[in-house]
């Protein structure tokens, strides 16, 4: 009996443990508040969706042996590039759909999600090769790149001729604006499709359905690839390269791979994340994203040699589940100041900070 | 002998060629500068004077970034740690009302051990993340920030009851966004004047060599040391002299002066040591080069203040003596640190753990140390810091400390492995030349300062990733080499 409890302690593990116990009182709070729990769980069914593809995308990496992949603003840059050509070229109010807006709005985010997609893929190879040459320190050199592409893209953002009224600042200013507002675009259209309301239809329990479909479609996507001969070698690549190299795998082949497709992923995480906020948020509000998302996965049960899907969908849940309950529960308790962030920060770089001390890069102790 | 000074000169002159060719990023950040100089359509005094007050507010922490290098543990990201010690001793500082040189000084009393304890916790982090610090320490950081955040918004005024309207967010919890040093800390040690910074010096000296008198009662050295108390007292009774104690009574020194007076130090040293190796040591073969050498660039850098467009620069720029002074001492303490027992068993462990372990240098304990060290070094940089810039933002302040002086440090040739006073000092200068002339030098080529703003960021993590992905890329190629430096 006592041994069951401590497989099952360990399967589980001790920081999972605490964020679920704290997940649960603060839940247990907020009704204790006499907070609107319902509401507040159809926020994090909705976030659970919004995060979920970017979160995803933290496992091509670590399981291609490249760590979590802080350097996921390079397919954030290129999502957001992505929509930016599909609202300029007003994909969703072509003619040829016949103002069927939900055709368009369909068309607009395919059109985002391929291009970006595509550009992306490209990007990732050469990011890939970049982190085949730092191999032992790809977490410090990707977060590193991944703040430069940023800067380098807000450089961009300022210079790129857009012509759009979305795109640019109303009157005067120069480049794109902070926010463009996807109403005329995309926006919502994942969330909306097939969207029901248990209960209430005012009150109720709102499930975003096509969000979380398109999410799960990913992850079985990513779960099948991981089956396939290729996966099951990228795999290999990450968990063992020498044995990998001497069963004929190209290991530096497989970690590119793995790159481009997490790369990928960012890209169509940040669009799925766009469409469900309503707006894009350029310059300098992705440049943290990667964090959250390696904290993400790794509340999950992730190690960061190690991840599994179920990891994504436990840990997307549990980390944004927490800061959408604990907030309203926080402003209650201490009011007055916003808790959320600074709630953010500790939770996910503790929970980095808690995974690289257990990471072979620590056992490596001569003494 | 002349010949032998031309050979010397050329020697010289052809290694820091080398040098510079070989280390691009320098190269490749003088260019830059060159071409912000002079497209920035502001006058040179202004930029000039402004790298200059950037200079002293900075140059202390990218030093405090040295040590931890040197001992192998990579760029410190977690000198944060350091400054937010430092911005909750200033809190409290000005929250209590001490004002001027006492408040400064009580500030380093209270963040001290603060950030003894701050460098003891990163330290032993370090020790669990053997191998991978640099990522824990820029993840550390963020960490930190959040707590810190959490102790201002929260702590104080929610559980420490601090009563002050001019402090405090309306309502009492947490602090307000930013707060005004002026009046109690600002320039407060720009503001120390020579003489007393002087006086200070020559009294701690006179301690110092009083006490090592009487300590060694044996003969040997007792000589020596006679004259240098005769020296340190004849210098001081020098301080009282009408002229001398006028001109010293300033606390801003022009450049010009400045100048002048390194200069003759500069002639004064280089004489007075060819003197004592050729008259009175009688050493046919004693190297003299090296004094010539400095004797010449020390007349020609004074000849060089005569042209006008420089004349017009060093009459115009005025240096803050007292925070040069620290800058400068740090550099020697950095020197002498490296001189000492514990300066080669921190270099032995950043060659190598595994010799030095078999050594019988406890490396963990020496590696704590060096981030003790680094860490108390950030928060008194962060002090100096904040007393020139003269408002403290209380959620901001601290954010970009680690990121910039990282950078500054790379620019001037630095890299995870090798670091020392001067590529923080040529750094410092580079970096912030940049980080002046590229928002006007953007908005003259592209009429938008926004792309010169958004430029000196991406060059700021551009730097960092760019000598990180070199350095990693270099013990990639030679796995062997990069076995001993683990």
């Amino acid at each position: 009996m006592n041994k069951t409890i401590k497989n099952i302690y360990q399967s589980i593990g001790l920081p999972r443990l605490i964020i679920f116990t704290f997940f649960i009182v603060v839940v247990i709070a907020a009704g204790f508040y006499d907070m609107d729990v319902v509401a507040l769980m159809g926020n994090v069914l909705r976030r659970w969706g919004m995060y979920g593809i970017l979160v995803l995308a933290m496992v091509p990496s670590i399981q291609c042996g490249n760590g979590p992949n802080f350097g996921v603003s390079v397919g954030i840059v290129c999502g957001l590039f992505g929509a930016l050509v599909s609202i300029e070229l007003d994909i969703a109010n072509l003619a040829i759909f016949g103002g069927n807006e939900i055709l368009g709005a369909w068309m607009s985010l395919l059109f985002a999600v391929v291009l970006s997609g595509v550009i992306a893929w490209f990007a990732g190879l050469g990011y890939g090769v970049l982190l085949n040459h730092v191999k032992g320190s790809e977490m410090t050199v990707s977060t590193y790149v991944g703040f430069s592409i940023i800067a380098f893209m807000n450089i961009l953002w300022v210079t790129l001729p857009f012509s759009s009224g979305d795109i640019k600042w109303p009157i005067g200013g120069e480049g794109a604006r902070n926010t463009i507002s996807l109403s005329s675009s995309f926006s919502g259209i994942l969330s909306n499709t097939l969207a029901f309301t248990i209960g209430d239809p005012e009150t109720g329990l709102k499930v975003p359905t096509g969000l979380l479909l398109f999410f799960f479609l990913f992850c079985l996507i990513i779960y099948l690839f991981f089956k396939s001969k290729t996966g099951i070698a990228m795999s290999a690549a990450g968990a063992n390269p020498n044995f990998a190299k001497a069963s004929g795998i190209n290991v530096n082949k497989m970690r590119i791979l793995g790159t481009a497709l997490s790369t990928t992923l960012g890209a169509i995480g940040i669009i799925t994340y766009a469409q469900t906020f309503g707006f894009l948020q350029m310059y300098n509000a992705p440049l943290m994203m990667g964090f959250s998302c390696v904290a993400a996965v790794l509340i999950g049960g992730a190690s960061t040699s190690r991840a599994k899907i179920s990891n994504v969908i436990i840990g997307t849940f549990l980390f944004q589940g927490l800061l959408v309950v604990a907030l309203p529960v926080a402003n209650n308790v201490l009011s007055g100041t916003d808790l959320s962030d600074i709630m953010r920060m500790i939770i996910s770089n503790g929970i980095i900070i808690y995974a690289l001390t257990k990471s072979k890069g620590g056992a490596t102790n001569e003494e | 002998m002349k010949n032998n000074f031309f050979t010397y000169t050329k020697k010289q002159s052809s290694n820091f060629i080398k040098n510079i060719y070989s280390n691009k990023v320098v190269l490749m950040f003088l260019i830059l500068c060159i071409f912000g100089i002079s497209t920035t359509g502001k006058p040179l005094t202004y930029t000039f004077s402004e790298v200059f007050s950037r200079f002293g507010r900075n140059a202390f922490l990218v030093l405090a970034l040295i040590v931890p290098v040197i001992a192998g543990l990579g760029l410190n990201f977690g000198i944060v740690v350091g400054a937010i010690a430092a911005q909750i001793a200033i809190f409290f500082v000005v929250y209590w009302g001490f004002t001027g040189i006492g408040g400064l000084l009580l500030c380093v009393l209270i963040c001290t051990p603060i950030a003894i304890l701050f460098g003891y916790f990163v330290g032993v982090l370090y020790n669990k993340t053997k191998g991978s610090e640099m990522i824990t320490g820029m993840v550390m950081a963020f960490f930190a920030d959040g707590l810190y955040q959490f102790f201002f918004l929260f702590i104080l005024g929610g559980i420490i009851p601090i009563k002050s309207d001019t402090l405090m967010i309306d309502g009492g919890v947490g602090v307000k966004n930013t707060i005004d040093l002026t009046g109690n800390l600002k320039y407060s040690l720009d503001n120390i004047s020579m003489l007393i910074l002087g006086r200070t010096i020559l009294i701690i000296g006179f301690i110092i060599v009083l006490a090592n008198l009487i300590i060694h009662k044996n003969n040997e050295g007792k000589k020596g040391n006679l004259l240098r108390l005769i020296l340190i007292v004849a210098l001081f009774g020098f301080t009282f002299l009408p002229f001398v104690s006028q001109f010293m009574g300033t606390d801003q020194l022009l450049l010009l002066d400045a100048v002048t007076i390194a200069c003759i130090l500069g002639i004064v040293y280089g004489l007075a040591r060819i003197i004592y190796i050729k008259l009175i040591k009688k050493d046919k073969d004693g190297d003299i080069n090296r004094f010539i050498a400095i004797i010449i660039v020390a007349i020609i850098s004074y000849g060089l203040t005569y042209v006008p467009a420089i004349y017009a620069i060093t009459k115009f720029v005025k240096l803050p003596v007292c925070t040069y002074a620290t800058v400068i001492l740090l550099c020697g303490f950095n020197r002498w640190l490296l001189s000492t027992r514990l300066g080669q068993n921190l270099r032995t462990v950043g060659q190598s753990r595994t010799v030095a372990n078999s050594a019988g240098i406890n490396v963990n304990k020496t590696r704590i140390i060096a981030m003790c060290i680094s860490t108390v070094l950030a928060a008194w940089g962060q002090i100096i810091y904040l007393q020139n810039l003269g408002t403290f933002s209380t959620y901001g302040a601290h954010t970009m400390v680690g990121q910039y002086a990282i950078a500054a440090l790379l620019v001037g040739g630095a890299s995870v492995q090798k670091a020392n006073s001067k590529h923080a000092i040529l750094g410092v200068i580079l970096f912030h030349t940049l980080f002046v002339v590229a928002p006007f030098s953007a908005s003259n080529l592209f009429g938008s300062s926004l792309i010169g703003e958004y430029f000196r960021v991406f060059i700021c993590f551009g730097v960092i990733a760019v000598s990180l992905a070199m350095h990693a890329w270099k013990t990639a190629i030679k796995p062997t080499a990069a076995k001993e430096n683990k």
